[in-house]
C-alpha cells in the first residue's frame, strides 16, 4: 500500500462532511436517508482504513465490523424508508419540514 | 511509492466524491439515488484496494444491490418524481446546514492532522480468506451474529407492519 | 338572762326575713306580706322587751365576732346589750308594730300594698340593727341601709314625678352628711385601731389600754355630720319636707319617730368621744335649727309640711339637749317626740284619709265633729308637742332641755337658751294655727262636709300613742328621773321635792307662760279666721306680706342650693360626660381604627405580596418553560444540526483539552 493513511481517513471526512451537509440542507426525507447511508459509509472506511494501518489486520476485527454495521444500516434503511411512506400516506407529502407534530 | 495504486485510489475517491456531491443537489430524486449508487459503488473499490475484499463485495451486494434499490422504490412510491417545479427543493434552513456541515469537517481534519496514527507504517501484504471471516463469525463474534439476527427479523416485522395499509371499511379504495 | 344576748341578733333578723320573702311575693298575696310584716315586727318586740328586762340584771353585754380578714388583722362586728340600746329597741318596735297595723287600713286601696310591707319590714331589720350593734362599720352598714329603705318608701308612688325627685334628693342630701360620717369613723379607726363601741376595755368608747380615750373634737364633729345630714340639722334640712312624699305611715315611722332619730342616736352613742367644742358645737346648730324650721313652719299650709318642720324643729331640741345636757336629756326627749310625733302624724293621715285625699289645711275645717277620736288624739298629740304643762310628755322632756342650760353644767353662752325658748312659742303658735284651721270653724269645701272617721284599725294605734304620749312623760320628771337614772345606771328616788327646785323651776313657769300666750294669741287670730272662708289671705299673710312670703318660701335654702350647689354639680356632670364620650370614648375609637387599619394593611399585604408573589413565581416558571420548549419544533434537521455543533465541540475539546 503506497496511498499514506491519511488520505483515506481525509476522503472519509470529505464524506461524512457531504453526507451531512445534504442530509441539514435538503427538504426531502428520502435524501436525508441517503445523506444517512453516506455518513454511515464514510464511517465503515474509517474502519477498514484503521484495521488495514492497524497493529494486528490478521485479526480482521475491521472487517468484522464493517460486515456488521453494513446489515444493520440495511435494517435501518428499510425501516427508515417504510416510515416515509407511511408518513406519506397520511400527510401526503414527503417533506420534512412538514414533520413538525412533534414540537413542545 | 505505487503511481499506478495513487491513481487508482484517487480515481475511486473521485468518483465516490462527485457521487456523493451529485446525490445530494440533483433536483431530481430518481437521479439522486442512482449517483448515491455510484458512490457506493466507488467506496467498494476502495474496501477492495484496502484488501477487505469480502466487505468490498458485501458493500456492493448490500448498498448497490438493495438499499439503492430501496430508495428508488421509495422515491416513486412517494411520488417524489413528480417534483412540482414551483416548490424548493432545499430545506427552509440550509443556509444554517452547510456551515455547520463546513465546520465539522474542518474539525475532522484537523483532528486527522493532529493525530499520531498518521506515522503509521502501512504494515505488509495480508490474507482476509472468507474462511477465516467464517470461524471468526461462528467462534468470536458469534453472539453479535445471532443479535443481528434478531435484529434483522425485528427490523422486517416491523417494516413490514409500518408498511402495511390500514384497513379502512368507510373508504372503498384508500390511498 | 344573759343568754339574751346570744339571741340579740333575732331582733333585726326576724323583719329582714320577712321582707325578704315579700319581695319574693306576687303582688295579690297582700295578706301575707303584711302578716309577715306585723309577726315579725312582733317577735322583734317581745325579744326587745325581754332584753329591756335583762337590763335590769346586768351591765352592758356584748357578743363579737369576726366578719372577715385582711392582712394581720381583721374586721370584727358585733351587738351590744345596753340601757340605751334596749330602751331605743323597745321604743323603734313599738311605734314600727302600731304603724304596720295602721297601715293595714291606710293603704288597704292601694295596688302596691305587697311591696309597701316588704319595704317596711326592711326598714324595721335596718333600723332595730342599727340600734343593736356594737361596731361602728355594722352601725354604719345599718345607717344606710336605712337610707336606702327611706329612699324606697319616699319614691313609693315613684310614677308622681316629685315623689321621685323627693327620694333623689333625701338620699343625696343625707349622702353629703355620711362622707363626713364616713371620713371621722376612718380618723377613729386610724387613732384607735378598732370599730367597737365596747370589746371587754379594747372597745373605741372604752378607756382603750393602748392609746388612752380619744375624745377628739374633729372626729366628733366629722362624725355630728352623718347626724347633721340624717336627722335634718340645719345646712342638710332640705330633703325632710320634701320627704312629705311618701305615704303617710311612712312619714310618721320614718320621718318622725325612728329614722330621724337615728342622728340623735349616733350623737348619744358616741357620747364619750364629744369633747366640750364639740358639744357647743352640737348645741348651738340644735337651737339655730329648732328656731329656723320653727318659723318657717308658721307659714305653711300643708298639714304634712307643718308636722315636717315640726319634726326638724324637735329634731334641733334633741341636739340642745345632747349638746348641753347630756344623753339622757335627748334620748328623753327623743322617745316622747317619738310617740306623740308619731301619733300626729297619724291623725293627719286620718284626717287626709277622711277628707279624701285633701292635704291642704285652707280646705278643711270643723272636723271635730265629724273626725271625733281623730280629734281628741290630735289634740293630745299637739298639747304633747306644745308642752302643756304636768300632763304631757312634751313639757316633762323640753323643760328638761332647757333646764341643763342652767349655769352650773353649760359653760356656754345662754344664747341657745333664749333661742330654745323662742322656738317653743313658735311651737305652740303654728301648731294650735293648725288646729284652729283643721278642725276647729266651718268646713270650707264639700270634701270637708262630708268628711268620715276612719275605721278601727287607724283609730286604735291613734289612742294607743296618745296614752303613751301622756303617760311616758312621767317616767323623766325631776320628782322622778326614773328616765335619765336609767340610762347612766344610778338608781332614782321619789322626790317631790326637786320639782321646787331654782332653775327647773323657773323654766318651768318661764315656759308654761310662753306657751299659753302663744296658744291664747294664735287662737284667737285663727280662731275667728277659721270661720271665715279658705281663700282669704292668711291674717299674718295680711299684717306682714313680705316676712310671710320668705318664711313661706322657706327662706329661700332650695332656691340658693339649686343657683349653686346643683348648678356646680350639673356642670361638672356635663363635663364629666364629655371627656368620657369624647376623650375616653375617642381613644378607644381611635384603638379600634388603628387595628382596622392593622387588618386592612395586613389583607393588602396578603394580598398583594404573597398572593401576588405565588402567582408571578408561578407564571415565571411557566413562561420559562414555554419559552424553553420553543427548541423542540419538531424540525427533525435543526436536531440534527445542534447534534453536528455539539459533535464539533467535544472533537476541539478533546484535541484542544489535552494539549
Amino acid at each position: 500500500m503506497t496511498t499514506p493513511l491519511a488520505h483515506y481517513l481525509i476522503l472519509a471526512a470529505l464524506l461524512f462532511s457531504i453526507g451531512l451537509a445534504g442530509a441539514l440542507a435538503r427538504r426531502n426525507a428520502v435524501l436525508v436517508l441517503i445523506g444517512l447511508e453516506l455518513m454511515l459509509n464514510a464511517a465503515n472506511l474509517n474502519f477498514i482504513a484503521f484495521w488495514r494501518f492497524g497493529p494486528h489486520p490478521e485479526r480482521l476485527t475491521g472487517v468484522m465490523f464493517v460486515l456488521f454495521s453494513i446489515a444493520i444500516a440495511a435494517a435501518e434503511a428499510a425501516l427508515g424508508l417504510a416510515l416515509v411512506i407511511a408518513i406519506y400516506r397520511h400527510r401526503r407529502t414527503a417533506q420534512v419540514d412538514r414533520f413538525d407534530s412533534l414540537k413542545g | 511509492m505505487s503511481m499506478p495504486n495513487e491513481i487508482a485510489f484517487l480515481l475511486c475517491a473521485l468518483v465516490t466524491l462527485v457521487g456523493a456531491v451529485a446525490a445530494m443537489m440533483l433536483r431530481n430524486l430518481i437521479h439522486c439515488a442512482l449517483c448515491a449508487a455510484g458512490a457506493f459503488a466507488g467506496l467498494a473499490a476502495i474496501y477492495l484496494q484496502l484488501d477487505a475484499q469480502f466487505a468490498g463485495f458485501a458493500q456492493l451486494l448490500i448498498y448497490v444491490g438493495a438499499i439503492a434499490i430501496l430508495i428508488v422504490f421509495t422515491v416513486l412510491l412517494t411520488r417524489g418524481a413528480d417534483i412540482l417545479p414551483g416548490t424548493a427543493s432545499a430545506a427552509p434552513s440550509w443556509w444554517m446546514g452547510l456551515p455547520v456541515g463546513g465546520l465539522v469537517l474542518a474539525c475532522l481534519i484537523e483532528s486527522i492532522l493532529a493525530s499520531p496514527s498518521l506515522r503509521r507504517l502501512p504494515p505488509p501484504e495480508i490474507q482476509a480468506p472468507v474462511k477465516q471471516i467464517g470461524e471468526q463469525l461462528m467462534n468470536q463474534f458469534v453472539m453479535p451474529l445471532e443479535t443481528i439476527g434478531l435484529l434483522l427479523t425485528a427490523a422486517l416485522l416491523g417494516a413490514v407492519v409500518i408498511g402495511l395499509r390500514e384497513p379502512r371499511p368507510s373508504e372503498p379504495n384508500s390511498q | 338572762m344573759e343568754s339574751i344576748i346570744k339571741y340579740l341578733w333575732l331582733i333585726p333578723a326576724a323583719p329582714l326575713l320577712a321582707a325578704g320573702i315579700s319581695a319574693l311575693l306576687p303582688r295579690r298575696r297582700r295578706r301575707l306580706s303584711a302578716g309577715l310584716a306585723i309577726g315579725a315586727i312582733s317577735l322583734s318586740l317581745l325579744l326587745s322587751c325581754a332584753a329591756f328586762v335583762a337590763t335590769f340584771h346586768s351591765g352592758p353585754v356584748t357578743n363579737n365576732f369576726r366578719w372577715f380578714d385582711f392582712g394581720s388583722t381583721s374586721v370584727q362586728l358585733g351587738w351590744v346589750l345596753d340601757p340605751l340600746g334596749a330602751i331605743m329597741a323597745v321604743m323603734v318596735a313599738l311605734v314600727s308594730l302600731l304603724i304596720f297595723i295602721y297601715s293595714l287600713g291606710y293603704m288597704a286601696k292601694d295596688p302596691n300594698f305587697t311591696r309597701f310591707f316588704c319595704f317596711l319590714a326592711l326598714f324595721a331589720a335596718a333600723m332595730l340593727g342599727l340600734v343593736l350593734a356594737n361596731s361602728l362599720l355594722l352601725f354604719f352598714m345599718c345607717w344606710e341601709l336605712v337610707g336606702l329603705a327611706s329612699y324606697l318608701l319616699i319614691g313609693f308612688w315613684f310614677q308622681k314625678p316629685s315623689a321621685a325627685a323627693a327620694a333623689k334628693k333625701a338620699f343625696i342630701v343625707t349622702r353629703i352628711g355620711d362622707l363626713g360620717f364616713l371620713v371621722g369613723m376612718l380618723l377613729l379607726y386610724a387613732t384607735t385601731g378598732t370599730l367597737l363601741f365596747y370589746d371587754h376595755g379594747q372597745g373605741c368608747l372604752e378607756p382603750t389600754a393602748a392609746g388612752g380615750l380619744v375624745a377628739s373634737t374633729t372626729i366628733a364633729l366629722l362624725i355630728f355630720c352623718g347626724a347633721v345630714g340624717k336627722s335634718g340639722q340645719l345646712p342638710l334640712h332640705v330633703w325632710l319636707p320634701d320627704a312629705m312624699e311618701g305615704p303617710t305611715p311612712v312619714s310618721a315611722l320614718i320621718h318622725a319617730a325612728t329614722m330621724v332619730a337615728a342622728g340623735v342616736f349616733l350623737i348619744a352613742r358616741v357620747y364619750p368621744l364629744m369633747t366640750l367644742d364639740a358639744k357647743q358645737v352640737v348645741a348651738w346648730v340644735g337651737a339655730l335649727t329648732a328656731v329656723f324650721a320653727a318659723s318657717i313652719a308658721v307659714a305653711q299650709n300643708d298639714i304634712k309640711r307643718i308636722l315636717a318642720y315640726s319634726t326638724v324643729s324637735q329634731l334641733g331640741y334633741m341636739m340642745m339637749g345632747l349638746g348641753a345636757g347630756g344623753v339622757a336629756v335627748g334620748m328623753f326627749h327623743l322617745t316622747t317626740h317619738a310617740f306623740f310625733k308619731a301619733l300626729l302624724f297619724l291623725g293627719a293621715g286620718s284626717v287626709i284619709h277622711g277628707c279624701h285625699e285633701e292635704q291642704d289645711i285652707r280646705k278643711m275645717g270643723g272636723l271635730r265633729l265629724r273626725l271625733p277620736v281623730t280629734f281628741a288624739t290630735y289634740a293630745v298629740g299637739m298639747m304633747a308637742l306644745c308642752g302643756v304643762p304636768l300632763f304631757f310628755s312634751g313639757f316633762w322632756s323640753k323643760d328638761a332641755i332647757l333646764d341643763s342650760f342652767d349655769r352650773e353644767h353649760w359653760l356656754g353662752s345662754q344664747a341657745p337658751f333664749y333661742l330654745g325658748l323662742f322656738g317653743a312659742f313658735l311651737t305652740a303658735f303654728y301648731m294650735t294655727r293648725q288646729v284652729c284651721r283643721v278642725f276647729f270653724g266651718k268646713p270650707n269645701t264639700p270634701e270637708a262636709e262630708h268628711a268620715h272617721e276612719s275605721p278601727p284599725v287607724m283609730t286604735i294605734p291613734l289612742v294607743i300613742l296618745a296614752g303613751l304620749a301622756v303617760v311616758a312623760g312621767f317616767f323623766g320628771t325631776p320628782a322622778w328621773p326614773w328616765f335619765q337614772a336609767y340610762l347612766t345606771g344610778r338608781q332614782a328616788g321619789f322626790d317631790l321635792s326637786k320639782l321646787m327646785e331654782g332653775h327647773a323651776l323657773m323654766v318651768m313657769l318661764f315656759s308654761t307662760g310662753l306657751v299659753t300666750v302663744a296658744i291664747v294669741w294664735s287662737g284667737w287670730i285663727y280662731g275667728r279666721a277659721a270661720s271665715r272662708p279658705a281663700r282669704e289671705t292668711d291674717p299674718l299673710q295680711a299684717a306682714q306680706p313680705a316676712l310671710f312670703a320668705c318664711l313661706q318660701k322657706k327662706f329661700y335654702v332650695d332656691e340658693f342650693y339649686d343657683a349653686t350647689v346643683v348648678r356646680l354639680t350639673a356642670a361638672f356632670a356635663k363635663f364629666s360626660d364629655w371627656l368620657d364620650r369624647v376623650v375616653l370614648g375617642g381613644l378607644v375609637r381611635a384603638v379600634c381604627w388603628l387595628v382596622l387599619a392593622l387588618a386592612r394593611l395586613d389583607r393588602n399585604v396578603d394580598e398583594s405580596v404573597v398572593n401576588e408573589g405565588f402567582d408571578v413565581g408561578s407564571e415565571t416558571v411557566r413562561d420559562s418553560g414555554r419559552w424553553v420548549s420553543r427548541l423542540q419544533n419538531g424540525q427533525v434537521q435543526r436536531y440534527l444540526r445542534v447534534i453536528g455543533l455539539a459533535f464539533c465541540a467535544l472533537l476541539l475539546l478533546l484535541l484542544w483539552g489535552s494539549r
